[in-house]
């Protein structure tokens, strides 16, 4: 089936089977390797991606469901070579070690501040929980949210 | 690697549009929704269906409305679940519905779920199912003949079955703003313990009450993951009914919600367990609502 997706402001179109998840799709069909497959069971979060203006685990959606619709992912965020102040905020504070649950808590972290520009602690775990980090202790990546919201330059 | 087995896909454009499908196809077709539960299930090869109809295009599906006589609350079935949690109507009105949506999943994957898709999954866990039983809410169910209106609780006929037909689609749930006379009050509430952040219950109640001074004249409990017929405690709510409120009444009422139900023992725990949890959660959830409802008091 020919779909076309716009990821990351760019057009795409494929002709893919209706079965293929967006995982898949994101990375085996345009090489975007930044979005993580992980548990493959909707529970990590490490494959979240935007769908339109929402994150979504992107291992429980088809690649068809967003056919003429945008998609972001990871790569997406830094504009012009310049970090998004999440990423950068992450660099910063060590909100990641090895880096596997680091894309899509950004991503996350990044729709949170775009609907909340001044979340409380316990709002940043909440949007967090449903993403699992195997390595910090989630206190860094916290932080890290924490520390993008306090920039005044958060676009 | 999970990945669905191979599937034809329908992007449907309105209701109309999916129900012709659905006819097309027959009973080999399911409807997508926010595909949450069925995507999962697909993967795990659980189900098999051989269309997938894509009703995430129907957006005059998403609404939360009130009818104009302030009787009934409309929830259309394409509403998602953080669309019911930011929902100043159904904090206002359903409390129980705010509390459970919290601990449903997680916040990504409330973006997407919906309101449909969770009571049409029909898991004996599905939280939302318990809740719409104890507000006594009902279900919309559209086919090509027109709609029909059926109780939440007749809309469940077992695990992972509901009254939709193959050519039907669930969409609306309509809540009755049970507003009482002057004098009464109405209140909501849902607790869950589930093991760990975002996670299915263990066991959960809710309950609605709407009290008359110290009298709680009427009530709902639903309770999800615990065996309960239809997710509903019954026999408490029959014994509540016209009773004066005390500690005591709510304990038996608890006492008499764990006695009807049949909670199956599995990995989540064992069944004396989860019947001691139908006894204190439905003691908890009512405690909660009583208090609600007296700071509502008309
Ligand atoms: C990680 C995770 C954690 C979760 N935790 C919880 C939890 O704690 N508590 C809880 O209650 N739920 C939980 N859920 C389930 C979640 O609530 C449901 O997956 C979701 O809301 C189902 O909605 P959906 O739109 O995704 O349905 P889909 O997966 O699209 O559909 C589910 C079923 O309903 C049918 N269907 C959908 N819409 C309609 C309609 N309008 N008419 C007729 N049939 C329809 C489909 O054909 C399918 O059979 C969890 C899910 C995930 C992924
Ligand atoms: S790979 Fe999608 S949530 Fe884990
Ligand atoms: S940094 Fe390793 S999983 Fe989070």
């Amino acid at each position: 089936m020919k779909i076309t997706v716009t990821v990351n402001g760019a057009d795409y179109t494929r002709d893919v089977e209706p079965r293929m998840l967006l995982i898949h799709f994101l990375r085996d069909e345009l090489g975007l390797t930044g979005s993580h497959w992980g548990c493959d069971t909707s529970n990590c979060g490490s494959c979240v991606a935007w769908l339109d203006e929402t994150p979504v685990k992107s291992c429980t959606v088809l690649a068809v469901m967003a056919s003429g619709r945008r998609v972001m992912t990871v790569e997406g965020l830094a504009v012009g070579g310049r970090l998004d102040p999440v990423q950068e905020a992450f660099a910063e504070c060590h909100g990641l070690q090895c880096g596997f649950c680091t894309p899509g808590m950004m991503m996350t972290a990044r729709w949170l501040l775009d609907n909340n520009p001044e979340p409380s602690e316990a709002e940043v775990r909440e949007a967090i929980a449903g993403q699992v980090c195997r390595c910090t202790g989630y206190e860094n990546i916290v932080q890290s949210v924490l520390k993008a919201s306090s920039r005044t330059d958060l676009r | 690697m999970q990945v669905p087995a191979q599937v034809e896909y329908e992007k449907a454009a309105s209701v109309a549009d999916t129900l012709t499908l659905l006819e097309r196809y027959g009973p080999v077709a399911r409807i997508l929704a926010g595909g949450h539960s069925l995507i999962p299930m697909m993967k795990l090869r659980l189900v098999h269906p051989e269309v997938l109809i894509d009703i995430n295009g129907l957006s005059d599906l998403e609404y939360i409305t009130v009818s104009p006589d302030g009787s009934s609350v409309s929830i259309g079935a394409l509403t998602r679940h953080a669309g019911l949690l930011a929902s100043d109507l159904v904090g206002e009105h359903f409390q129980i519905l705010s509390d459970a949506e919290r601990v449903i999943a997680d916040a990504v994957v409330r973006e997407w779920g919906t309101i449909g898709g969770s009571l049409c999954q029909a898991d004996p866990s599905e939280d939302l199912s318990a809740a719409f039983a104890a507000l006594k809410g009902s279900m919309i169910i559209t086919g090509s003949g027109g709609a029909r209106e059926v109780s939440a609780r007749e809309f469940h006929t077992g695990p992972y079955e509901t009254v939709v037909g193959p050519a039907e689609m669930l969409t609306e749930i309509r809540l009755p703003v049970h507003s009482g006379g002057r004098g009464t009050g109405t209140g909501s509430a849902y607790v869950k313990v589930s093991r760990r952040a975002g996670d299915w219950a263990v066991g959960a109640a809710g309950a609605w009450v709407r009290m008359a001074g110290g009298q709680i004249e009427d009530a709902g409990i639903g309770l999800a993951a615990l065996g309960a017929t239809h997710f509903v405690a019954a026999e408490a709510e029959e014994f509540l009914a016209g009773r004066d409120m005390s500690e005591d009444v709510l304990a038996r009422a608890g006492q008499i919600a764990a006695e009807n139900c049949h909670p199956p023992a599995d990995q989540r725990g064992p069944a004396d367990y989860k019947k001691h949890l139908a006894a204190e959660l439905t003691a908890r959830a009512l405690r909660a609502a009583v208090t609600r409802a007296r700071g509502r008091t008309a």
